[in-house]
């Protein structure tokens, strides 16, 4: 399906990141939005206040992110791509109801446009720091969807992407953002809205009773809406194929058999990445977002160094992209992950990439971007190994 | 220390002293000067605003109105003779972090100065004074205050007072945050306080925006005004604060603008000494968003239509349901609202004492 | 074109974050090149210290940091001390005359100083000062065309301001030939 051209700004635009990524959502199709005003991602909220009235859209800025979290998915239950947007502290309060909407098996988008933290932290600088957060951030078990832009353009882009994998998958998906892409002023071209494929969510259209979790032969269910007659119930209890809750061992296996298998089961169809330079590489920097511009600057000065250095780009943080990182490490004698954290995504390539190769972390505190010089000294260490 | 009220300065021994760094050029004092004393210099400091002069020294009967509604601490009466050479808050302020983060022309300062005056009035001991903040431009007063101060999450603020005035109910504890936070996010835990009548004093600045995020709508803003996430109007009725704070039973509720510097002070000073849960609302001018969006002017202008607009709550004539503010409309200021009801430690104790009899051992109250 | 990297720095208020965004839409939207603007601010949303870094590039641009600019712009002191160890040699230097003093500075750089608040008061209105600055900025650097840089001005401003801001815009870009050519 395509985008509808009243909804997409089709041209050249010199615009942030944040007002970017609000430009993907309402391409995107997305008519709802709740959220809560926090520091570096106000200005999607505020572009949604000013866009939403005129595209048919209906945004409601509610009284703190908890409330947020949840009415975002009360209004995907009325039929709509729906969306919330926000930073660390916001998201650490929204984690339960991320949670609801896994269980709930609800489509929906979450961005968060990441500051350094904990807690308070520095509002106006950039950090890494909540992607492990996305995976593991509310209690219990469940898969995740995360896409990193590191531009203006991405943050357009990878918007439509996350809503549309959201309604393939009928689940959230995360848009890991940071400050400085959100901040960052460039170029981006929008499209035509005939170039801009959209995923709709499949609906039930049977005559038989509809059962809200029962999985086509893609192990996701068919969705439904409110007023059809479906007459459905949604519980964040443990429940079965009619979504009633049944609170036995049995139903819990096989609802989370079936929640976990729908990423498990396509985690090399939903990975997505860039290589640089890689060909002829000894030493593979591995990164995302923000970070892997300072890595391809870092990568370039090492070349001219005659140290034989390559880049992988991931665009799917989440499902973590196994296949490519454990293919790499079998081919270079060390990896080095960027990223402004102590080390986060860093564990999950290490232990894929570990038993093949030497593997380091070039981190951060968070608060400003790597300098290049901080990973040269990294690939110089490891060219010594 | 404050000096007696009442007792007429020897304009011999005092002068009016400007530390112009400080200042913003924001033009309350010379506005609201009774005297025509100042005057705006055409000189720039080096941020580039104009500070304040002494224009009619010999028309100066230091009043201290110029002290009271500087936001910046920026201009006080000075004497030799009377060991005063500094501003009046000056002891209970970390000078060591002025100047402050807010703008020119914002009446957050304003407030502080008048909570400092307040506290120096109602005589209490600055080391058994707590100020507790959330997040936001008021959230920053927690960092300038030189008291046991926190700053704390967004919107719990008072939950943290809480906890703070139950473990140590010898304590003073204040909270000072904004409409946003205390009233959006916070709002929740705003009523339970208040329905407890929990033991604290709480200052809320009223400037209709989340102003440290970049200017968005909150419960507080008039129906029909501008903010960046309702930019065609706000469309929902605002919560009317004191209203709220009386229903849920209060001890004390006041609400006065920053222009009322001396009934905002006196009426801090009363809920400072009040127990149990006591309001103190305080409408304050935010010039570069809520101004500026809704085309108002700047700190001044809000200031001068603060003194135009304000109509004064009469005990018999009017409840807190009289006091929703609509767009540029009257604004009801007063001291509306005084109770004696038990606060929530004095219920809790008596309750317990009741039903435990000889068994119950009393909280442990420090000191 | 070899790639021009420009610092701006000023007070919360001044405008420079908004300067710094003219300056890059008038390159890559109108010029249909590239720009990258990146920015750094603390809480205050007055006072405290504002400041941008635009780049400006004929082809995409992945880098988007500046240490070294060739040109800085400085509206405060406190922007003029924080940045001008970075600025290239031979680079150019433009302050607001009012309230920056230059001290010692390599001679190889160039210095051009606009009082941009006493002509933005002058036309009207303080806060066109950055516009001011802009026209002034263009005229002495070169980064863009001068038709390329009133359409970023055009394009970049509310509507109904168009009188002021152009006023403002020409002021500052006349005023800069001036110096440029004093200077020689």
């Amino acid at each position: 399906m395509k985008a509808d051209p009243k909804r997409v700004l089709t041209g050249n635009h010199f615009i942030n990141g944040n007002h970017a990524a609000t430009e993907g959502a309402i391409a995107a199709g997305c008519t709802f939005a709740a959220g809560y005003p926090i520091t570096p991602s106000t200005e999607i909220v505020e572009r949604i206040a000013s866009r939403f009235p005129r595209v048919g859209g209906m945004f409601v800025q509610m009284e703190d992110e908890i409330a947020s979290s949840i009415c975002l998915q009360g209004g995907v239950w009325s039929g709509r791509k729906s969306m919330t947007v926000t930073s660390g502290p916001g998201m650490s309060l929204m984690m339960e109801h991320v949670g609801l909407a896994h269980i709930t098996e609800t489509p929906c988008v979450f961005i968060n446009v990441q500051r350094a933290g904990p807690s308070t932290g520095l509002p106006t600088k950039t950090a890494q720091g909540d992607m492990m957060q996305a995976k593991w951030g509310s209690h219990g078990d469940y898969e995740c969807i995360a896409l990193s832009p590191s531009s203006p353009q991405e943050c357009f882009d990878l918007t439509i992407d996350c809503f549309n994998l959201s309604e393939e998958y009928r689940m959230p998906v995360f848009l890991m953002s940071d400050e400085m892409t959100g901040h960052m002023t460039e170029k981006v071209v929008i499209p035509p809205a005939d170039q801009i494929e959209l995923v709709e969510r499949k609906f039930y259209t049977g005559s038989e009773k509809y059962l809200p979790y029962k999985r086509e032969a893609n192990g996701v269910p068919l969705m439904s809406k409110a007023g059809l007659g479906h007459n459905y119930h949604i519980t964040g209890l443990t429940h079965d194929e009619q979504g009633y809750p049944v609170l036995t061992k049995k139903v819990q296996e096989e609802m989370m058999e079936g929640m976990m298998k729908k990423v498990g089961d396509n985690v090399d169809k939903l990975t997505r990445y860039e290589e640089f330079m890689m060909e002829d590489a000894d030493i593979a920097l591995v990164s995302y977002g923000i970070s892997f511009r300072m890595a391809y600057k870092a990568m370039e000065m090492a070349r001219e160094k005659g140290i034989k250095v390559g880049l992988l780009k991931m665009i799917t943080c989440w499902p973590f992209p196994e296949k490519p990182i454990t293919e790499l490490a079998q081919k270079v004698n060390s990896m080095i992950m960027v990223e402004l954290n102590y080390g986060q995504m860093f564990l999950e390539m290490d232990r894929f990439a570990n038993k093949y190769c030497e593997t380091d972390l070039c981190g951060s505190s968070g608060g400003e971007v790597h300098e290049p010089e901080e990973i040269l000294t990294k690939i110089l260490e490891a060219a010594k190994k | 220390m404050a000096e007696k009220k009442g007792k007429k300065k020897d304009p011999k021994e005092w002068r009016i002293d400007i530390d112009a760094e400080r200042c913003k050029g924001c033009g309350f004092c010379v506005e609201f000067c009774p005297k025509g004393t100042l005057a705006m210099s055409d000189d720039f400091n080096s941020k580039g605003y104009h500070p304040p002069m002494v224009a009619n020294p010999e028309t100066c009967t230091y009043c201290d109105m110029c002290e009271m509604v500087c936001p910046e601490f920026a201009i006080w009466q000075a004497s030799d003779v009377q060991k005063k050479e500094t501003h009046v808050a000056d002891d209970l302020l970390r000078m060591d972090r002025m100047p402050h983060i807010w703008c020119p022309g914002c009446g957050i300062g304003t407030v502080v100065n008048c909570f400092v005056e307040a506290l120096h009035e109602a005589g209490l001991d600055r080391d058994k004074t707590q100020v507790v903040s959330g997040i936001g431009c008021t959230g920053r007063v927690a960092g300038y205050v030189d008291l046991d101060s926190y700053h704390t999450t967004h919107g719990r603020a008072i939950p943290f007072a809480t906890g703070l005035a139950l473990g140590a109910p010898d304590q003073k504890v204040v909270v000072i945050s904004g409409d946003g936070d205390l009233t959006a996010i916070g709002g929740n835990h705003f009523f339970h306080a208040a329905r407890r009548n929990t033991d604290m004093t709480v200052i809320c600045v009223n400037n209709f925006t989340y102003g440290m995020t970049g200017g968005q709508v909150t419960p507080t803003a008039p129906k029909g005004s501008i903010a960046i996430t309702t930019p065609y109007g706000a469309f929902d009725r605002p919560f009317n604060i004191p209203f709220i704070a009386d229903s849920c039973g209060a001890n004390f509720v006041a609400r006065w603008t920053t222009y009322h510097v001396r009934h905002l002070q006196k009426a801090i000073k009363t809920a400072l000494l009040t127990p149990g849960f006591s309001l103190v609302e305080a409408i304050s001018p935010c010039p570069t968003l809520y101004g500026r969006r809704n085309k108002l002017g700047d700190g001044l202008d809000l200031m001068k239509f603060y003194k135009e607009k304000s109509v004064r709550f009469k005990k018999d004539q009017h409840t807190t349901a009289d006091a929703e503010i609509g767009f540029q409309d009257q604004i009801m200021v007063g001291n509306m609202v005084q109770r004696e009801n038990p606060s929530l430690l004095q219920a809790m104790d008596s309750s317990l004492k009741a039903k435990l009899g000889d068994k119950y051992v009393q909280w442990p109250i420090p000191g | 074109m070899e790639n021009r990297e420009v610092r701006l720095g000023g007070f919360g208020g001044q405008g420079v974050i908004l300067a710094g965004m003219i300056l890059g839409r008038a390159k890559s939207i109108f010029e249909d090149k590239y720009a990258t603007l990146t920015q750094d601010f603390g809480p205050e949303a007055r006072g405290g210290a504002a400041s941008c870094a635009v780049i400006l590039s004929d082809d995409p641009i992945l880098y988007p940091n500046v240490f070294n600019p060739d040109v800085l712009l400085a509206m405060s002191q406190g922007a003029l001390d924080k940045y001008i160890d970075g600025l290239q040699k031979g680079g150019i230097l433009v302050i607001e005359e009012d309230l920056v003093k230059v001290g010692n500075i390599d001679p190889s750089i160039k210095v051009f100083a606009c009082p941009a608040t006493r002509f933005a008061e002058e036309i009207g209105r303080k806060i066109v000062l950055n516009i001011v600055m802009y026209g002034f900025l263009v005229a002495v650097s070169d980064l863009v065309t001068e038709e390329i840089a009133r359409k970023g001005v055009e394009a970049s401003i509310p509507s109904g301001t168009e009188k002021l801001n152009f006023a403002a815009f020409e002021k500052g870009y006349q005023y800069g030939i001036e110096q440029k050519e004093k200077l020689g």
